[in-house]
């Protein structure tokens, strides 16, 4: 137990910690439920599985969404699958198996206890969704399929083409609905949290914008939960979905909830090339597509040059000429190493001169072999819609070309700092899915975001929540008019007031795209103490900027998509600053924060754990005030922490 | 490359809309339409004029959230695309594009090119789902389904909700978005004791939400971005029609 933070990690063997922990966790009978009010926040995966479970125990759920629909969470953009422990394929895997993977994927950043927890429930999460008519591939024989992702050496990933996140989603979002249904969930679309209402020391409540009349509304609750996601989108150019953010997540930790590891970002390596300076976001190409895609450059730079200038295909680079360099670096994993390392050996072969698009940002992933001996067909199956997305955007056909691809910024393994009962520094605020921290460490393996958020949503926080909500059995549902209401709520039209009256001309994407490359630089693949400490002055003038020349033309009290982008800008500019400093404190490289100062001679990642073995969990002070830093030692009680090699 | 865009103005839900002339200039060709769009309103700003307001999220034609109607076309002129997967290259240089919101009765217009399809998660409320308490369901392997199925399945399952079907039917029916739920749900063997009550709930608060019937012309099948085909309404009809005969008994 190190300074004031309590991980409430139950006592008892690995294997045993769930099942004992949940004998203990007090339960709120069911006549108690109904009077009972939980708030949650966002409809992915996380957000949905949670209100659907807890609208089945008879608990009253408020739930609020950004979207017009809670199906059109960003989760539904996940492509390749969701992992499990079922062994299906009979190749050794096991529960035990796929925590060690995840651990190891997150190179030892992670807390043991929680990750085993999502490895043991994952099974349960297939058998869930397979009941709430998930269309999962499957064999001839009508069995499961499975494939391969990153990072492990089993095929345990369940998938539904390349449209799981989607399938999961009407899942959930069917799940959901059926609570709407019988009354015990309501859903309030086109809806932004604005703020955390805290009364002696508990959250209570939200503040929110209605983002069609511009309205200010206060909703009470004895519980809120937060499933908003992570932020990826502070770096402007990211898969995430346009309207993901981060503003949740901060108001909360300017409210008092610790944010762990915000330095801790992935960026994919397998996404569609950046092509103009008007480009809005960027486009994933599922990990799946390594199962049978081959990463490869060119060996000579003079090759790589005219694939550049176009005087020569891509198809008459002849083998010999070609560099499998994952295969090559990695025979024991060859194309499915984890992420990270995949998208820094990209980067290091496109530095070395070898990319082999015009912007010299790009290498092949490459399917002329699995054509040739698996049939068009088969491909086809497989990747379908994938392949005809990558044509929609390039103008290029698969089939025909290599695609080209390059790492982009992709997800968040930072978050909300929660406890094993997934409850945030905040009393009676929790944190699900992405928007907490505690699963994926330094680096998330593929298709364990899905399994996370599912395994919070639907298994986990049912669990812990109640044994919160006991304590408040009695307990009369906040009133919206208690002064900590109307502070909240002044506060956030203040805002909305200041930002609508700097009444300039410069359109927040200007500057957010400046954020944006900012950050990719400098907090980016590669990260250096001397990049790092740089940045504070351009964050500075950018902020300064922002606040002085912002155009939102229009009014606040109608659909104002300016001012939203004003409001989440303004947040990412404050979590901007703390992902840079965490970055700059943590000197070693673990996962996908790759601090130069901090390599082996072959260039890998070089950890440091006898200064750095643990969360770091930033707490806010106030805006003239540094946040200060407090340390979750993490222990390794079940396994031998090692060097993370996938040779 | 460089447009004169034609676009779709209306404050809110009862005020006056109208057309609205703007150009825009230096269009790179690969540009998506929503890309264009951005430039458009990040102009608009640096005029301090009202930014035009559309709904889009993920920008890979996944959400469901975007849709324009473009030339006179839900999506525009590609056909198994949604809005945000066109791309500029696809138009004449220094044509005149007209943009409109997916006009249906159902779909009442919040502001300029955005509408409100909630209708639609109403729908999914009356039924779209299994009714499965989590922590029930047996072990997956239980039950078995052939590929051929779950492939069916899947290719009914794969709607994104986002209204193109509406928008283009001359009766703003929603008969393919109902089926493509239904039929997703009634090829499979889960959720089966429900099937009856789910094709009955989910049609009732089609024609509750202002829906209009279905004549079998195929617009929606044509226009559907994610090629949803009108076999579904086939599939959803006999399970309406099983249903209203087992009431009957």
């Amino acid at each position: 137990m190190a300074g004031i933070l309590n991980a409430k990690i139950p006592e008892g063997p690995l294997d045993q910690k769930w099942t004992l922990h949940k004998e203990s966790l007090k339960t709120v009978s069911p006549a108690n439920r109904g009077g009972m009010h939980i708030i949650v926040v966002g409809t992915g995966l996380a957000g949905a599985s949670a209100a659907a479970a807890l609208g089945e125990q008879g608990f009253r759920v408020n739930v609020f969404c950004m979207g017009d629909s809670p199906r059109r969470a960003h989760s539904v953009s996940a492509q390749g699958g969701i992992n499990a422990a079922k062994n299906y394929r009979n190749d050794n895997d096991s529960v035990q198996r796929l925590f060690l993977d995840t651990l190891k994927g997150g190179d030892f950043r992670s807390r043991e206890a929680n990750v085993y927890r999502l490895a043991e429930v994952s099974n349960a999460i297939i058998d869930h969704c397979v009941a709430l008519g998930v269309p999962f591939a499957r064999d001839y024989a009508g069995y499961l399929d499975n494939r391969s992702f990153g990072g492990s050496q089993v095929s345990r990933t369940f998938y539904a083409r390349g449209q799981t996140g989607q399938q999961l989603l009407l899942a959930a979002y069917g799940a959901l609905n059926r609570q709407v249904a019988l009354g015990n969930v309501t859903v309030h679309c086109r809806h932004q949290m604005m703020d955390l209402v805290v009364i002696d020391g508990q959250a209570k409540g939200i503040i929110t914008r209605d983002m069609v009349t511009g309205r200010i509304e206060r909703y009470p609750a004895h519980a809120v939960v937060l499933a908003t996601g992570g932020y990826a989108n502070v770096y402007f150019l990211s898969t995430n979905s346009m309207n993901s953010n981060a503003s949740a997540l901060v108001q909360c930790w300017k409210k008092g909830a610790f944010f762990a590891n915000p330095g801790f970002v992935q960026i994919h390596p397998t996404c569609i090339p950046v092509h103009g300076t008007h480009q809005s976001k960027l486009t994933l190409m599922s990990e799946s597509l390594r199962n049978d895609g081959r990463i490869w450059v060119p060996k000579n730079k003079a090759t790589a040059e005219h694939l550049r200038e176009g005087t020569l295909k891509p198809s008459e680079v002849h083998e010999n000429e070609r560099d499998y360099y994952l295969e090559r670096r990695y025979p024991a994993y060859g194309n499915l190493v984890p992420r990270d390392v995949a998208s820094r050996a990209a980067k290091e072969r496109c530095d070395a001169g070898l990319g082999i698009n015009k912007t010299g940002k790009a290498v092949y992933l490459d399917f002329e072999k699995a054509v040739e001996t698996q049939g068009k067909a088969s491909i086809d199956r497989k990747y379908g819609n994938l392949f005809q997305m990558y044509e929609k955007i390039t103008d290029n056909n698969p089939y025909k070309e290599p695609m080209q691809i390059f790492p982009a910024m992709h997800y968040t393994m930072g978050g909300l700092w929660v406890d094993y009962n997934l409850m945030t520094t905040i009393r009676g605020l929790f944190a699900i899915g992405e928007a907490n921290f505690s699963d994926h460490g330094a680096n998330r393996l593929g298709a364990s975001a899905l399994m996370q958020c599912l395994a919070d949503g639907f298994f986990i926080l049912p669990y812990t929540l109640p044994d919160y909500l006991e304590a408040e059995i009695g307990e009369p549902l906040p009133d919206t008019a208690h002064p900590d209401f109307i502070q909240a709520s002044e506060k956030v039209k203040q805002r909305i007031h200041n930002l609508m009256r700097i009444g300039r001309r410069t359109p927040v994407d200007d500057l957010h795209r400046e954020l944006g490359k900012l950050m990719w630089e400098h907090a980016g693949i590669v990260r250096s103490a001397e990049g790092l400490s740089g940045t504070f002055i351009e964050l500075d003038a950018i902020r300064d900027r922002f606040r002085k020349e912002t155009g939102i033309p229009g009014s606040d009290k109608t659909v104002n998509k300016e001012l939203e982008k004003a409001l989440h800008m303004e947040d990412y500019l404050l979590l901007a600053g703390l992902m840079i400093k965490d970055a700059l404190h943590r000197e070693e490289s673990c996962g996908g924060h790759f601090r130069v100062e901090s390599q082996t001679k072959e260039g890998e990642t070089l950890r440091n754990d006898k200064e750095f073995q643990y969360v770091a969990a930033w707490e806010y002070k106030d805006s003239d005030t540094e946040p200060v830093l407090h340390k979750e030692p993490l222990v390794f009680s079940y396994i031998n922490v090692t060097e993370r090699k996938y040779k | 490359m460089h447009f004169t865009l034609k676009i779709w103005r209306q404050a809110g839900p009862r005020a006056k809309g109208y057309f609205e002339k703007f150009t825009i200039d230096n269009v790179d060709s690969d540009t998506s339409f929503l890309e264009m769009l951005d430039m458009l309103n990040n102009q608009l700003v640096k005029e301090n004029r009202e930014s035009i307001a559309f709904d889009h999220d993920c920008r890979e034609g996944i959400c469901g959230a975007c849709g324009l109607y473009i030339n006179g076309r839900a999506h525009g002129p590609d056909d198994d695309v949604t809005t945000c997967q066109l791309y500029m290259r696809r138009f004449k240089n220094g044509s005149e594009i007209t943009m409109e919101p997916f006009r249906s009765g159902a779909f009442p217009v919040i502001k300029d090119l955005m509408v409100n399809r909630s209708a639609f998660d109403k729908i999914l409320q009356a039924g779209g789902f299994v009714s499965v308490n989590t922590g029930s369901a047996p072990e997956a392997h239980t039950t078995l389904i052939s590929r051929e199925k779950a492939e069916e399945s899947m290719d009914a399952s794969s709607c994104i909700g986002c209204g193109a079907c509406v928008a283009s039917c001359k009766n703003g029916s929603a008969m393919l978005f109902v089926a493509s739920r239904v039929s997703a749900l009634s090829l499979l063997p889960q959720g089966k004791p429900e099937a009856c009550r789910r094709a009955r709930a989910m049609v009732l608060k089609m024609d509750e939400m202002g829906f209009g019937s279905c004549t079998n012309i195929g617009t929606c099948q044509m226009e559907c971005p994610k090629n949803i085909t009108v076999a579904n309404i086939a599939r959803l009809n006999r399970e309406f029609l099983y249903c209203k005969r087992s009431d009957l008994q």
